[in-house]
């Protein structure tokens, strides 16, 4: 037998180890740049701290005029936002005063109480949020893997017009949402999907698919096809070797997809407003009707806006590894 | 393990044709290397006999019996790729044991490691199971390779360039025991090459592919000293042989633009005009020697020095075992090895003369 035993490193050579060749400058300009992204992400954040502070304000610090920064934190918005409430009359105060002094209104109510108003049930807020985590979770499982399947299909096979399909997928999201709102509307009526969760959800896979395909495409085409073939030959079939090869290579792909998807069908405004009322409506129009509600509850949409926010952020979070990679990597293919 | 026959191949990719009526049979246990350049169609025909390429003509037969209509799985072949292709999410024990965990084989998973672990001491991996394959060097990722080829006893092993991503050095060495695996295990093996080393080396029998095009098949000695063509002749041999358009005049032969005379061997009927083969160590530089020429060039290699020898505009390449003490631009005296002369007409067909 043979006398060579190559042996590599032993663990990937992933920066130079030799500080000394890296020449001061390039460190220098190294920080720099930290320094500049770390500016450029506190500019960005400044808005969303806005209206972290906001959600936590009162009604008198709110307006108040410089813009405080610093002040009692406050429930007020979030109890406005999840609750609908009432105007307790002159008559009634005394009694609820005196509830209050002993223990038996909870928290919120009492909260409620400070502005002078009675807790008479949860707000339509729960529900349109439920609505939004139902029809953004299921449009966006759909789009993922139905978009995973069409571009293995087309990154592999030889599909007949595949090049004009590519194409007629993507064309999907040439026009403005606002030119076809109105032939939705119509069609919906026609097939009873108005302000219901399936149509929602449809409306959505369908807005997503394009994209999922065409960044699952980019991905999936980056795999070369011999691992897939060894797991042939290995004794796998077609089906089974996509599972156990291709799929754990497209994890980043997936999670960047997914993320996406998730963003756009969460933040999603106009059709929402078009084509729902009650029934299937999502939080984004929710929130907006808040402005219109007896006075700006600026407490209460903050509020609202940063619950928001955390389902996306959580997910974002979540596959955060994949992203490192996912959204430099594939994204960006012929 | 199990032999292989493929009847009158032919596979047409839209713009070229890639296998033109392959014909070929690997006896069982035998070392069978299909040698040709870049594009010659040696992938394809490999890919062929896995079924990942299905062919347009032509039955692919294992142990007599036809496997056109079976899919890769089923017929139960491993193939060792150029870019080694292992699994890059798993660890090599993962990547060893993945032919066996196929729902073809229904293996427990006690033995499946007693498997993997004999494979892996046979390839001296075993140190290595545990690590994630983008930790491994070159070397060491073609051992993993070649040990997910071996883990299960295939019917025919396929291997296509399975060192050329090497270095020189590991190349040899892998060259050797790779040779010493095949023939310990009896595995009925076809190997795809570029490199005429490897295919005279390893082979048992090679099979030279042109264009799609099998030009001959045989033994290496077969190959190296009975070509079939021109081109076979070039493919095999470092230096390349000498050819050289010739004449004959009289007894003897003239080689065009030269001063040499090459008296007609005893025996040999040659057309008028032919081309003249000669191997470089045939070529033997000898104080006495017959013919004259003038050092161009040397190159020494070390264990051998390759001299170049020109004689009015045509230059013969010589080599000679060791160093030499000639000095360019000397003149040199030299042999020919009048036996082993080969002759080709001018389409590049060997003729017998």
């Amino acid at each position: 037998m043979s006398n060579f035993r190559e042996d590599g490193p032993g663990y990937p050579v992933t920066e130079a180890s030799r500080v000394d060749k890296v020449s001061p400058i390039s460190r220098r300009l190294r920080s720099l740049r930290a320094i500049t992204v770390m500016v450029i992400a506190i500019i960005m954040l400044i808005p969303v701290f806005v209206m972290a502070i906001t959600a936590f304000k009162s009604r008198s610090v709110i307006v108040s005029h410089p813009p405080t920064i610093f002040f009692k934190p406050s429930l007020e918005g979030f109890v406005f936002l999840f609750t609908d409430r009432a105007v307790v009359s002159k008559a009634r105060q005394p009694e609820f005063k005196a509830a209050a002094e002993t223990g038996e209104l909870g928290l919120v109510e009492r909260i409620a109480l400070e502005s002078g108003q009675e807790v008479t049930g949860p707000s339509d807020y729960v529900n349109r949020l439920k609505n939004s985590l139902i029809i953004a979770g299921l449009s966006t499982i759909f789009s993922v893997v139905l978009g995973l399947f069409a571009a293995y299909a087309f990154s592999r096979f030889d599909v007949l017009g595949k090049d004009d399909l590519l194409f007629f997928i993507l064309s999907t999201r040439m026009l403005p949402a606002v030119v076809v709102t109105i032939p939705l509307f119509l069609m919906f009526r026609q097939l009873g999907l108005n302000d219901t969760h399936l149509g929602m959800i449809l409306l959505y896979t369908v807005f997503n698919l394009s994209l999922a395909v065409w960044l699952l495409k980019g991905f999936i085409d980056e795999i070369p096809v011999e691992y897939e073939e060894a797991a042939l030959v290995d004794g796998y079939s077609r089906i089974q070797t996509f599972f156990k090869i291709v799929l754990p290579q497209t994890m980043t792909g997936i999670a960047a997809t997914t993320v996406f998807c998730l963003i756009f069908a969460w933040n999603e405004y106009a059709f929402a407003l078009m084509l729902t009322s009650d029934n299937a409506r999502t939080a984004p129009p929710s929130i907006a009707t808040m402005l219109g509600r007896g006075g700006i509850e600026w407490s209460a949409i903050a509020a609202g806006s940063l619950g928001f926010l955390i389902p996306v952020v959580i997910v974002t979070f979540a596959l955060r590894n994949y992203l490192l990679r996912g959204v430099t990597f594939g994204a960006v293919r012929k | 393990m199990s032999d292989l026959e493929l009847k009158n191949i032919t596979k047409n990719f839209p713009d070229v044709t890639a296998l033109n009526d392959v014909s070929f049979d690997v006896k069982d246990g035998e070392f069978f290397v299909l040698l040709g350049h870049t594009g010659a169609g040696k992938t394809t025909t490999l890919r062929v006999v896995a079924g990942l390429t299905n062919q347009d003509e032509g039955t692919v037969l294992f142990d007599g019996d036809s496997v056109n209509d079976l899919a890769p799985a089923d017929r139960d072949v491993a193939f060792v790729f150029q870019q080694y292709s292992l699994y890059p999410t798993m660890s090599v024990y993962d990547n060893l044991a993945f032919p066996l965990r196929s729902p073809l084989r229904k293996l427990s998973e006690e033995e499946i490691r007693r498997q993997v672990d004999i494979v892996a001491e046979k390839l001296h991996i075993d140190h290595l199971l545990d690590r994630k394959t983008a930790y491994l060097s070159g070397g060491e990722m073609q051992r993993v390779s070649l040990g997910r080829a071996m883990v299960r006893q295939p019917r025919i092993f396929l291997m296509d360039e399975p060192l050329s991503n090497l270095d020189a050095k590991l190349r040899e060495a892998l060259r050797v025991e790779l040779q010493h695996l095949q023939k310990t295990e009896g595995s009925t093996t076809l190997f795809v090459t570029h490199d005429q080393i490897e295919a005279l080396t390893m082979a048992d029998r090679i099979a030279v592919l042109n264009e799609g095009s099998i030009v001959q098949i045989g033994t290496p000695e077969d190959i190296y000293d009975r070509p079939n063509t021109i081109f076979v002749a070039q493919l095999v041999g470092t230096p390349r042989i000498n050819l050289v358009e010739t004449s004959r005049e009289d007894c003897n032969i003239f080689i065009k633009n030269s001063t040499l005379y090459i008296p007609i061997p005893e025996g040999w009927e040659p057309p008028d005009s032919f081309v003249l083969g000669i191997r470089p160590e045939d070529v033997m530089p000898d104080r006495e020697g017959e013919f004259a020429g003038e050092l161009a060039l040397t190159e020494p290699l070390g264990m051998e020095t390759i001299l170049h020898i020109t004689s009015g505009e045509k230059t013969l390449l010589s080599v000679i075992p060791g160093t030499t003490d000639l000095k360019i631009g000397e003149n040199v005296k030299f042999n020919i090895a009048q036996e082993r002369l080969y002759c080709f007409n001018m389409d590049g067909d060997s003729l017998t003369c």
